[in-house]
């Protein structure tokens, strides 16, 4: 597993206090070099989140009155996608459980991109809370041991224990993985697999903390509902892994990494259960809000059907559910489902589906009527369009260049001089194993093998 | 080799300080943020941790702040909860006539957005025969009071087992020992949970700035109730402590016509309150969700 000679623990501490350094420059020049799209699509990434900056900072010197939030629809577009980020990060971990509970190996490929997603949704988590704060500026107020940490008592501050958590707890496992591969050796199971259990038990805490945010409040009885925690739980498990399947596809397209069909088709199957599994708990919902009736009923009716000449938000509802139907019907029917343009299709609306789901068909009616049945409605003004647009572009970001650095570092591209290092030369390295399994792979398989000549291609160019 | 390397290393750097500048200049508004805030409020602790000359030196700072901002010369106090007290309000819906004088009243004691006419006081007409608030408006313009309806005022509750300061994660509003549900202004980080958990829309948030003409403010104000808020914090009703800490009664009670109001110290066997408890069949609004508010309503006939 380790070099032969097993150096003294001194000696060891002193090579990572080398290596380390520049590890992180090689990851940060792999950051930085790409092909021609890879440099286009960072750009416009970075000039969407300057715009979004621009409006934040605008938003923080004049006051949040530039949004369309008010003292009755007192959360917006901010916290939908907060709450959207946060299944994303949790969706994450659909890869996990395969690869690890069920020795999955096609999925144990794969792995690192959930977990590298998981790492970028949070980053949008934080930022769009962030972006919530009416004094962003007192931040330090919600930092344990220096401000004052109302825990356990409110459920925001379990929510910042289990999202840094999650955070810090991705980061260490891609992190070490990486490095390892880059230093060209072998990961230790000791210090990663114990934390891939952890996190797998973290994803699940994360949504249903944030579920608890809503559900705990008694005078909110459209959020109030036992059932949203394990709805929060189903559509993040449809969010999750309908993103990596499309991102699945894109790396096949512009890296060597080999991507194993075995892997996207369990993704898909469980998408098929979890995004029907979503729209059964959201019919039992429907049901007990409008059979019973009375005044409880009254956030679903504006909702679904309209309330008092307020329609506002029904147009938005009943295209996810549209959304939502669709996919699962693309979903159950092997016909369609077959066709790649369809299933593709199928998996953005249903995103697309769940994030409106839990914006503007939760958060927001769970404010309408208020508490003292006033109906005052709401649509995001351009600032938070803007705002979300630079939280998404940022996510974005650190998703291309995490997912970068981590498959460049799984190949092979990216790996450390052994000379630089110290280590003896002609050692054989995992790194190189790893890289003969793409090229067997990648023959195997008649998608990639396009895909890799086409990358060599590229960087032929450069 | 090495100087492709370095040639490229070059255009990274120049790449990255284009970036850097450009994000500069994206953020250059908050300069503006932080030319109205400064070091000392930065640090400034939480209420509670304050030491007496902490609160003179922060007291000091904010009339300061007021002169400067609003141009009007205040006093804060601090004003302290009393022991044996207990306040509790009561309010008569067969006197009430829905005038909205208490929720103007409110407006002017508190230092209230005048933009937005703020008030921690709103009311609601509501049909005779339904206690559905849904049937209710609190857009109504007409002379009052109108046929078959009658009025009902809603402010803070001081609920005994207020949901607003459970979830507060950094313990910026809580409860005084007189029932008070207060807010540290100098502490809120606007996440606006509060504001979402109460079920009485009691809280207001400071979407910008306050605007109040110089001539308009009151100045006599206590440092956890009227004075003048700053932008993007909750505030909320506090029963007017800076009154009735100091033996007086609620600006909303003194503005009633029709004497709708009463007010007082429910430890106190003699007060009138008491008697509105002792006498009258009184009820609370939402009492299923356990809240126990100090706020009660009753009808005389």
């Amino acid at each position: 597993m380790n070099p032969p000679s097993t150096p003294s623990h001194e000696s060891k501490a002193v090579r990572h206090t080398v290596s380390y350094p520049r590890f992180l420059l090689d990851a940060f020049d792999e950051a930085t070099e790409g092909s021609r799209v890879f440099y286009v699509w960072m750009f416009a990434l970075t000039a969407i989140a300057l715009v979004g900056a621009h409006a934040w900072a605008n938003q923080v010197a004049s006051g949040m009155a530039v949004t369309n939030m008010t003292d009755q629809v007192s959360w917006g577009l901010y916290i939908a996608n907060f709450t959207f980020s946060v299944g994303l990060a949790a969706g994450g971990v659909m890869m996990v459980i395969p690869a690890y509970v069920y020795d999955d190996h096609d999925m144990h490929r794969v792995v690192i991109i959930g977990e590298v997603l998981a790492i970028a949704a949070i980053v949008m988590c934080l930022m769009f809370v962030v972006a919530d704060l009416g004094r962003p500026d007192r931040f330090w107020h919600l930092l344990p041991g220096i401000g004052r940490f109302n825990w356990p008592m409110s459920m925001l501050t379990w929510d910042v224990l289990v999202l840094n958590g999650y955070l810090l707890i991705n980061l260490h496992v891609v992190g070490y993985l990486i490095y390892q591969r880059w230093l060209g050796r072998e990961p230790n199971p000791k210090w990663y697999l114990p934390f891939v259990f952890l996190s797998i038990a973290w994803a699940i805490s994360i949504h249903t903390v944030t579920a608890f945010l809503y559900s705990g409040l008694g005078g909110r009885p459209f959020w109030n509902s036992a059932l949203l925690a394990p709805r929060f739980i189903a559509s993040a498990f449809v969010t999750g892994p309908a993103f990596i399947v499309l991102s699945l596809q894109v790396v096949r397209r512009t890296t060597r990494f080999y991507v194993p069909s075995g892997a996207m088709r369990t993704l898909v199957s469980i998408i098929r259960v979890t995004a029907v599994v979503n729209l059964f708990m959201l019919v039992a919902e429907v049901f007990s809000e409008f059979y019973a009736g009375g005044s409880h009923v009254a956030s679903a009716r504006y909702l679904f059907l309209g309330l008092h000449g307020h329609y506002e938000l029904v147009p938005w509802i009943w295209t996810a559910i549209g959304f939502n139907v669709f996919a699962a019907v693309v979903l159950l029917t092997p016909a369609l489902s077959e066709k790649r343009w369809l299933l593709n299709t199928a998996l953005v609306l249903t995103f697309v589906g769940v994030w409106i789901e839990k914006g503007m068909g939760l958060i927001v009616p769970g404010f309408i009527p208020s508490t003292l049945h006033e109906i005052v409605p709401y649509a995001p003004s351009l600032t938070e369009w803007k705002v979300m647009a630079g939280v998404w572009a940022a996510g974005l970001m650190v998703f291309t260049v995490g997912l970068r650095i981590a498959l460049h570092a799984m190949t092979g591209e990216m790996r450390a001089d052994p000379e630089d290092l110290g280590a003896p030369a002609g050692l054989p390295t995992a790194g190189d194993t790893a890289a003969d399994e793409d090229a067997v792979g990648s023959a195997g398989e008649e998608v990639d093998a396009p895909s890799v000549a086409r990358v060599s291609q590229l960087e032929g160019a450069e | 080799m090495s100087e492709d390397i370095s040639r490229r290393r070059m255009l990274k750097a120049a790449g990255a300080t284009l970036g850097a500048a450009a994000f500069a200049r994206a953020v250059a508004p908050l300069a503006q943020f932080t030319e109205s805030t400064n070091m000392e409020e930065f640090l400034t602790q939480h209420y509670r941790e304050l030491g007496p000359e902490d609160k003179t030196r922060l007291i000091a700072r904010l009339e300061e702040d007021t002169l400067r901002k609003y141009g009007a010369e205040v006093t804060i106090r601090d004003f302290l909860p009393q022991e044996n007290v207990q306040f509790g309000y009561a309010l008569n819906l067969s006197v009430c006539i829905g005038c909205r004088r208490c929720a103007d009243a409110c407006h002017q004691e508190n230092n209230h957005d005048r933009r937005t006419n703020q008030s921690y006081i709103r009311v609601l007409e509501m049909e005779q025969g339904s206690m559905d608030m849904e049937r209710g408006t609190m857009h109504y313009d007409h002379a009052v009071p109108a046929e078959g309806k009658f009025y009902m005022p809603v402010q803070c509750q001081q609920c005994e087992n207020p949901p607003c300061t459970h979830v507060c994660p950094v313990e910026a509003t809580w409860q005084e020992s007189d029932g008070i549900v207060v807010v540290d202004y100098n502490w809120c980080i606007g996440c606006r949970y509060c504001e979402a958990a109460c079920p009485y829309h009691a809280r207001r948030f400071n979407w910008s700035a306050p605007e109040i003409p110089a001539e308009e403010i009151n100045p006599d104000q206590g440092l956890l109730s009227n004075r003048i808020r700053p932008q993007g914090v909750v505030e909320k009703c506090t029963f007017c402590l800076h009154r009735t800490r100091d033996g007086r009664l609620p600006a909303c009670l003194e503005a009633c016509p029709t004497g709708a109001r009463v007010f007082g110290n429910m430890l106190d066997p003699d007060s009138e309150i008491r008697w509105v408890l002792a006498n009258k069949r009184v009820f609370v609004l939402k009492e299923e969700l356990g809240t126990r508010p100090r706020f009660y309503y009753f009808f005389d006939t």
